[in-house]
C-alpha cells in the first residue's frame, strides 16, 4: 500500500498546483532559515575532535593576582587562558602527562625557491612534536619532527599540503629546504588538508581561522626570538624589555595542552598542577596560592564561550519562523483536506477503515515535506552562499553544508510537514462516510 | 441476506430528539430486487447508510448476510462494508483524479488482493458494464451513463453480496436511466440482490419488490411482489 498512496498523495497534490506550491514554500521557506542558522551554529558548537575530545586538556594556571579581577571576559573565575613562558616550559620539563605542547602563533618571512615570486609572510604554529599525534595531524608525505630535535632547536619545519602546493607545486618537499626569516629550515612532513572547526587548539587566536601553514618546533622558535601573532596579555607588570625579560615575565601567550587518556591520569595531572602552583608559592613567586585548571576540549570551548548567546538566539528565532511556517501549512492542508472530504467519504463507503485513510493523508504530508525539504535544501544553500558573500572568510568556513546537514534537513523536513499534517489528518478520519449519501 | 428488526434511529440534540426511523423492520431475501420508496424526508436514505454499515443505529437490531453488526468497531465495520457490500450512488462519486480501472481498483485495494487479482477483476466488471475500452479514461471524459456504468463495475469488483444502490438514475436522462436500469435487472437475473432507494414510482415497479416508508416506518410491507424472470421472489 505504500506505493499506492505515494501515487495517491503525487495526484492529489497535482490537483491543486498552487495550494501544494503554497504549502511546500511554507515548509521549504522554514527549513530554508532554520537551516541557514542551525548550519552556522552546528559548526560554532560542534566537537572538533570527537575521538579525544574528553582526552585533551587545556591547562590554566592563576598567575595573575586574584585581586586583580582580570580573567577572560564572562568567565566565571579569575584565570587566564593562556600561560607565562616560565610556566610553560616548567610543565614541558616535567613530562607529567603521556604527551604535552606547549605552543604559540607566529610568522615567518617565506622566500621561494622560484626567484620570480617575491617573498611573503606565512603563519607559522611553534608547537613540540607532540602536538601532532595529540590533534590527530594527518600527513601526506613524512611526518612530525623528533622529541631530538625539539630538544636540539632543530630548523626543522612542517609546512600544510596548501603551502606545499604553492611553493613545491605538490611535490614530495621531504628533505629540502625553506627560506624563513633568511635561514633554511628543512621540511621534514607535510599535513593533509586539515582544518578543525573551531581551531580549538587556540581559542585566543581566531577562532574559527585556517590553522597555520608551518609548524616549527618550539624551541627553534623561541631560540630564534620568534615573536607571538597573537594575544600576549600582562598583568601591569610587563617585566624587563629585551627578549629575556619577556620570557621570564608573568605575562601570558602559550597554548598548553596535555593528552590524559584516563581519569587517573587526569586526576594525577591535577594533583601534579596543585603541587607545581604550591612549590611556585613557596618559592616567593606567588603572594596566593595559584588555581589550577585542567578543562577538557568541550569544556574549553564553552569557557571560551565559542557559541555566542546572539547564535543561540538566532537558532531560536530561526526555528520560531519555522513554527510559524508550519502553521500556515497546517492551515493549507486543512483546507485541502477539508476540499477532499467527499473523496475520502467515498473510500469510507467503499471500505476504507480509518488507519488506511490516516495513512493516505499522512503520506500526502510526507511528500510536501519531501518537497519542501528539497525546496528548503536550495534556499540553506543559497542563504549560506549569501553569508559566506557578506560575512568575512573565516566566518566562512562555518557555512559550510555536510552530508549530515543534509540528513538532518530532509529528516526535519518530512517530520515538520507530518507533524503539520496530523490535525488535518485526524480531521480526514473523521469523516462520516454517510454524509456522501445524505449530501445528494 | 439483509435483516432489521425494530430498527430506530435518532438524532438527538440538548433540546429535542427526531427519528428517522422508529420500529423499523425489514426482511431482504438473497437474490431480491427491493425498491425502497417513500417521499422525501421519509428515512429512506437513513436506511440505506444504516443497511451499508455507514452510520449506526439507535435501537433494534440488523443481521447482515447472518452476522449481527450491532456494536462492531470500525474495522469490522470497514471491512464488512468492502466485502458484503457495493454502492450505487445518485452523483456516481468517482474519484476525479483516477481514471476508470483506478476508480474499480479502490475498494480492490482496500480488500487486500494481489496485483493479478486485482486486474483480472477489474476487466471483468469492465467488461461486465461494457467499459473495457474506457479503462484508461478519466471520469470527466466520459459521460453521465458511462460514469454510473463505472460506479456499478466498482460496486461488483469485489462481488459482493449485496448491492446498495441510492436513486442510481436520478442524475441521468431518460435514455441513459433506461440502460443503467436494464443494468440492474441484468445483474439480479444473475443473481444478485439489490437494494435500491428511489422516489420515482417508474422506476419501482422494475424491481421485485417494494418497501414503501413514511415517516421512519415501512407503511406497505406486504406490497405485491411482482415477478421477475429468473429471480426468487419473496416477501418479507
Amino acid at each position: 500500500m505504500f506505493t499506492y498512496y505515494f501515487n495517491l498523495a503525487v495526484r492529489s497534490l497535482r490537483r491543486n498546483v498552487v495550494l501544494t506550491a503554497l504549502m511546500i514554500a511554507a515548509i521549504g521557506v522554514g527549513i530554508g532559515a532554520s537551516m541557514t542558522t542551525l548550519t552556522v551554529f552546528r559548526a560554532m558548537s560542534g566537537d572538533p575532535i570527537p575521538q579525544k575530545s574528553r582526552q585533551l586538556f587545556a591547562v590554566q594556571i592563576g598567575n595573575w593576582d586574584p585581586q586583580t579581577k582580570r580573567g577572560l571576559f564572562g568567565s566565571p573565575d579569575n584565570l587566564q587562558p593562556q600561560l607565562t613562558y616560565i610556566d610553560a616550559t616548567a610543565l614541558m620539563k616535567a613530562h607529567a602527562a603521556s604527551r604535552q605542547t606547549a605552543m604559540y602563533t607566529t610568522g615567518f618571512a617565506l622566500t621561494p625557491p622560484n626567484p620570480d615570486v617575491r617573498p611573503y609572510q606565512v603563519q607559522a604554529r611553534a608547537t613540540y612534536t607532540d602536538f601532532f599525534p595529540m590533534f590527530q595531524v594527518p600527513f601526506r608525505y613524512g611526518g612530525p619532527w623528533s622529541a631530538a630535535e625539539d630538544e636540539n632547536r632543530a630548523e626543522v619545519v612542517v609546512i600544510s599540503t596548501e603551502l606545499n602546493d604553492k611553493v613545491f607545486a605538490g611535490a614530495n618537499p621531504v628533505g629540502k629546504t625553506l627560506n624563513l626569516d633568511g635561514r633554511d629550515y628543512r621540511v621534514v612532513g607535510v599535513t593533509e588538508h586539515w582544518s578543525p572547526t573551531p581551531k580549538f587548539y587556540d581559542l585566543n587566536n581566531d577562532t574559527f581561522g585556517k590553522p597555520e601553514e608551518i609548524y616549527v618546533p618550539f624551541t627553534r622558535a623561541i631560540e630564534s626570538q620568534m615573536l607571538t601573532w597573537g594575544n600576549y596579555n600582562c598583568s601591569g607588570d610587563v617585566g624587563e624589555p629585551g627578549w629575556k625579560g619577556r620570557l621570564s615575565s608573568e605575562c601570558v601567550w602559550f597554548q598548553f595542552w596535555a593528552e590524559l587518556p584516563t581519569a587517573d591520569a587526569v586526576a594525577r595531572y591535577r594533583t601534579f598542577l596543585n603541587n607545581y602552583a604550591s612549590d611556585a608559592r613557596q618559592a616567593g613567586r606567588f603572594r596566593w596560592l595559584p588555581e589550577t585548571r585542567l578543562r577538557n576540549v568541550r569544556e574549553w570551548m564553552e569557557y571560551n564561550h565559542v557559541v555566542t548567546t546572539s547564535a543561540r538566539i538566532l537558532v531560536l528565532v530561526s526555528f520560531s519562523f519555522l513554527f510559524v511556517c508550519l502553521l500556515n501549512a497546517m492551515g493549507l492542508m486543512l483546507a485541502k483536506t477539508m476540499g477532499r472530504a467527499a473523496d475520502i467519504g467515498v473510500r469510507r463507503a467503499l471500505g476504507a477503515n480509518r488507519h488506511a485513510i490516516f495513512s493516505q493523508c499522512l503520506m500526502e504530508s510526507g511528500v510536501i515535506g519531501l518537497a519542501g525539504g528539497v525546496l528548503g535544501l536550495l534556499l540553506t544553500a543559497l542563504g549560506l552562499a549569501g553569508l559566506r558573500a557578506l560575512l568575512s572568510e573565516d566566518v566562512g568556513r562555518l557555512t559550510h553544508f555536510s552530508v549530515a546537514d543534509v540528513s538532518i534537513a530532509a529528516a526535519l523536513s518530512v517530520g515538520a510537514a507530518i507533524v503539520a499534517g496530523l490535525y488535518p489528518t485526524w480531521r480526514a478520519t473523521q469523516v462520516q462516510p454517510a454524509w456522501q449519501l445524505k449530501a445528494q | 441476506m439483509l435483516k432489521m428488526t425494530h430498527l430506530s434511529k435518532a438524532y438527538r440534540t440538548e433540546v429535542v430528539e427526531t427519528y428517522a426511523l422508529r420500529d423499523f423492520s425489514i426482511h431482504v431475501r438473497q437474490g431480491e430486487f427491493v425498491a425502497v420508496t417513500g417521499p422525501s424526508g421519509s428515512g429512506k436514505t437513513t436506511f440505506l447508510t444504516i443497511a451499508g454499515l455507514l452510520e449506526e443505529f439507535t435501537g433494534g437490531e440488523y443481521q447482515l448476510d447472518g452476522e449481527n453488526v450491532r456494536g462492531l468497531n470500525d474495522n469490522q465495520r470497514s471491512r464488512l462494508r468492502n466485502e458484503k457490500i457495493g454502492f450505487i450512488f445518485q452523483a456516481f462519486n468517482l474519484i476525479g483524479d483516477l481514471n476508470v480501472q483506478d476508480n474499480v481498483d479502490v475498494p480492490l485495494r482496500y480488500r487486500g488482493f494481489n496485483a493479478a487479482e486485482r486486474r483480472r477483476r477489474i476487466q471483468e466488471a469492465l467488461g461486465r458494464v461494457g467499459l473495457s475500452a474506457r479503462s484508461r479514461h478519466y471520469p470527466a471524459e466520459l459521460s453521465g451513463g458511462q460514469q454510473q456504468r463505472v460506479a456499478i463495475a466498482r460496486a461488483l469488483a469485489g462481488s459482493p453480496r449485496l448491492l446498495l444502490a441510492d436513486e442510481p438514475t436520478g442524475n441521468l436522462d431518460t435514455q441513459m436511466a433506461r440502460g443503467v436500469l436494464d443494468l440492474l435487472e441484468e445483474l439480479h437475473r444473475d443473481g444478485a440482490t439489490i437494494v435500491m432507494v428511489t422516489h420515482d414510482p417508474e422506476l419501482a415497479v422494475r424491481a421485485q419488490r417494494e418497501v414503501h416508508i413514511v415517516d421512519g416506518q415501512v407503511v406497505d410491507l406486504a406490497a405485491q411482489p411482482r415477478a421477475v424472470a429468473g429471480a426468487n421472489v419473496a416477501n418479507a
